[in-house]
């Protein structure tokens, strides 16, 4: 097997807070290949959101830190670059698209300084040069008339344009990796569509790997190529899509998908819920982090950790009765 | 369902908003449609979808009902009455049947009151808890209808998750004798594994009590599981009205069509068989509505009649109603 483009091995990012030390992200570990999207799904709390700042290195420290782990890109660990060494991946080899494109665009410059901005930074391209480029990136995203539009301010684009924009800024250097952090949940529906379907059609152009992060099975299912579900900063469950949604191998990655209403569905059978509420990264229990909600669980889950095993070829579940779920 | 036993009937209502301008003279500059005649009706014990994205009216027609907004003109009837021109005093005892369930379960509830007095408060505003015993007890079968403990009551809301606050307001809502909810995007701020049980709750209290509901929200799976009939809105406008199995089923309107394509379905197998047709473009400003057909900016089938003729609401022979050039012209 050919080296994987970015490998996460073991990650751990922690909080303090005021109720004590959060682990938010606990032994964390998985691999993105060339050109593939990896699907982080969770739900608020999970830590997918944390995975992603992780691996470009923006957790706010004090109070956040990553206390262990190794992340490699393209054959070098993150996490042992200096500062200028981490600035010069971001942006430029890996970026990022986060949720609220009004509060990560500056209000204060022109959508042209902002998309030209990563080409004049790490191209050192002239600014002339790099408005012609991001003329041509709000082009790409199909933004009209980009030309005339360059000067105009955040404020004068709609959400959706807003997020075109984002997503313009991440193409500017032809990144190896994008990492979208729901990129699409403060869109409409026919909006979230048009948007992730131009996200997927330039990276697979560009032949750029994504980490899609969101909380929407539908989402996964219409867009990623392989899913690690997330619980309680744990990977409890991945694969690729289709095996993962046929033959779930995880009660937390089953449940979901029986509580959740799909447009085909069942309209007499009644949703089934999980039980309980998403678990408190603070008063996590010893054992596994969805034993208190699992119909399953036994004595052993709530003492006993379960690792993450390979129950089929490429399919690993962190459940010790992954084979009867 | 009886189809002859309507809770609501709303006709041809409209909400605008004036756009003002100017420090000392006030002066109108414009006027955003909000609501730009809407009609539906609600039998007793039926759930009404009302769906749509964001600026397409669904939220303002909930609170219009409720007349927490001014109507600009139409008519709202409540259980056979007229109560479109009522005052506060006079909305007062119709409140008691008609109450609302909001989205925000963190800033619908005042964090500085206790569970007991935000679900025990439309008691005391209408007068009811005059006595202590009779009012406890009240509020203690309030809370286990919803699920939640009798001795929750002395906590307060930050002690609770986002699906117990959501519990809570539900609570709240059927405190007196509340006959229609409205429910603004009752589940949209949950956690998926949590909506369904919301979700199930209001079926269960739906059954329990002959609840009627107008279920406002822009999740279409989330409105096909719990409605009898869906309200399609575009800009101020209902485009579609029909029964779930038609809408869900056989669609007529294009941005009907065009909504359903677009929601993705949780099966990879499904997702890649099926054919993505996006409709370019976003909601037009509500300012400036384009004329005709309002849709038309985005309609992959638009005809030149689109641009200049509204077409009206029309009955199908099915029972279904349609607002599109392509049906019943």
């Amino acid at each position: 097997m050919t080296q994987p483009l970015l490998s996460v091995r073991n990650l751990s990012t922690r909080f303090r807070t005021e109720r004590g030390t959060v682990r938010a992200v606990d032994d964390v570990s998985f691999d993105v290949a060339a050109g593939e999207t990896l699907a982080i799904v969770g739900e608020s709390g999970s830590g997918k959101s944390v995975t992603a700042l992780s691996i470009l290195r923006l957790i706010p420290d004090p109070p956040g830190r990553i206390e262990a782990g190794e992340i490699v890109f393209d054959g070098k660990d993150l996490l042992k670059l200096d500062d200028a060494g981490i600035r010069a991946i971001r942006g430029d080899r890996i970026a990022m698209i986060f949720q609220e494109p009004m509060s990560s665009l500056n209000p204060a410059l022109t959508v042209g300084m902002q998309v030209g901005e990563p080409i004049n930074l790490h191209r050192r391209s002239p600014w002339a040069f790099a408005l012609d480029k991001a003329t041509e990136l709000l082009g790409k995203v199909r933004i009209p008339d980009g030309r005339s539009r360059l000067n105009s301010y955040p404020h004068q684009y709609s959400g959706g344009m807003r997020q075109r924009v984002m997503i313009a800024m991440a193409l500017a250097c032809q990144p190896q990796l994008i990492i979208a952090d729901e990129p699409t949940t403060a869109l409409d529906v026919t909006v979230q569509a048009q948007i992730l379907a131009l996200l997927k059609e330039l990276t697979r152009e560009a032949n750029s790997a994504m980490i899609l992060i969101t909380h929407d099975l539908g989402v996964v299912a219409r867009y990623a190529d392989r899913v690690a579900v997330m619980y309680g900063g744990r990977i409890v469950e991945t694969a690729p899509a289709r095996p993962l949604y046929k033959t779930p191998r995880h009660p937390y990655t089953r449940g979901l998908m029986e509580s959740v209403p799909r447009l085909d569905g069942d309209t007499e059978r009644p949703l089934v819920p999980i039980d309980g509420q998403p678990p408190d990264l603070a008063t996590l229990p010893p054992g596994c982090a969805f034993a208190p909600r699992c119909k399953m669980a036994v004595d052993r889950c709530r003492v006993e950790r379960p690792p993450l095993v390979e129950t089929m070829p490429n399919h690993h579940s962190a459940c010790f009765f992954h084979d009867r779920v | 369902m009886t189809a002859s036993d309507p809770v609501l009937r709303v006709r041809d209502l409209k909400v605008h908003f004036p756009i003002t301008s100017g420090i000392l003279a006030r002066r109108q500059v414009g006027t955003v449609k909000a609501v730009d005649g809407v009609s539906f009706t609600v039998n007793r014990g039926e759930t009404l979808g009302l769906v749509g994205e964001s600026g397409c009216g669904k939220s303002t027609t909930g609170l219009a009902v409720l007349r927490m907004l001014d109507i600009t003109s139409g008519t709202v009837e409540f259980e056979g009455e007229d109560i479109t021109g009522y005052d506060r005093g006079r909305m007062r005892p119709i409140r008691r049947r008609m109450q609302m369930v909001y989205q925000d379960p963190y800033g619908s509830l005042n964090p500085r009151m206790k569970v007991a007095d935000i679900v025990g408060e439309p008691l005391v505003v209408h007068g009811l808890a005059t006595d202590r015993d009779k009012y406890r007890a009240r509020v203690a079968d309030l809370l286990r209808m919803v699920g939640l403990l009798p001795d929750m009551a002395e906590r307060y809301p930050h002690e609770f998750s986002g699906g117990q606050r959501q519990r809570i307001g539900i609570a709240r809502a059927l405190a007196l004798d509340a006959t229609l909810l409205i429910c603004d995007e009752p589940v949209s701020a949950l956690d998926v594994s949590i909506q369904a049980q919301v979700v199930n709750l209001f079926m269960e209290l739906q059954e329990r009590l002959g609840l009627t509901y107008i279920f406002i929200a822009h999740d279409l799976s989330v409105v096909r599981h719990i409605s009898d009939r869906i309200a399609v809105m575009y800009l101020g406008r209902i485009v579609e009205i029909a029964t779930r199995d038609q809408l869900y089923k056989d669609p007529l309107h294009p941005y009907t069509k065009a909504l359903l394509a677009a929601v993705p379905i949780a099966d990879p197998e499904l997702e890649a068989a099926r054919g993505q047709q996006i409709i370019s473009g976003e909601i037009p400003s509500a300012l400036r509505p384009p004329p005709g057909c309002r849709f038309h900016t985005r309609c992959p089938v638009a005809m030149a009649v689109c641009k200049s003729i509204d077409p009206p609401m029309r009955d199908m022979p099915d029972g279904r109603a349609v607002a599109c050039h392509l049906h019943g012209g």
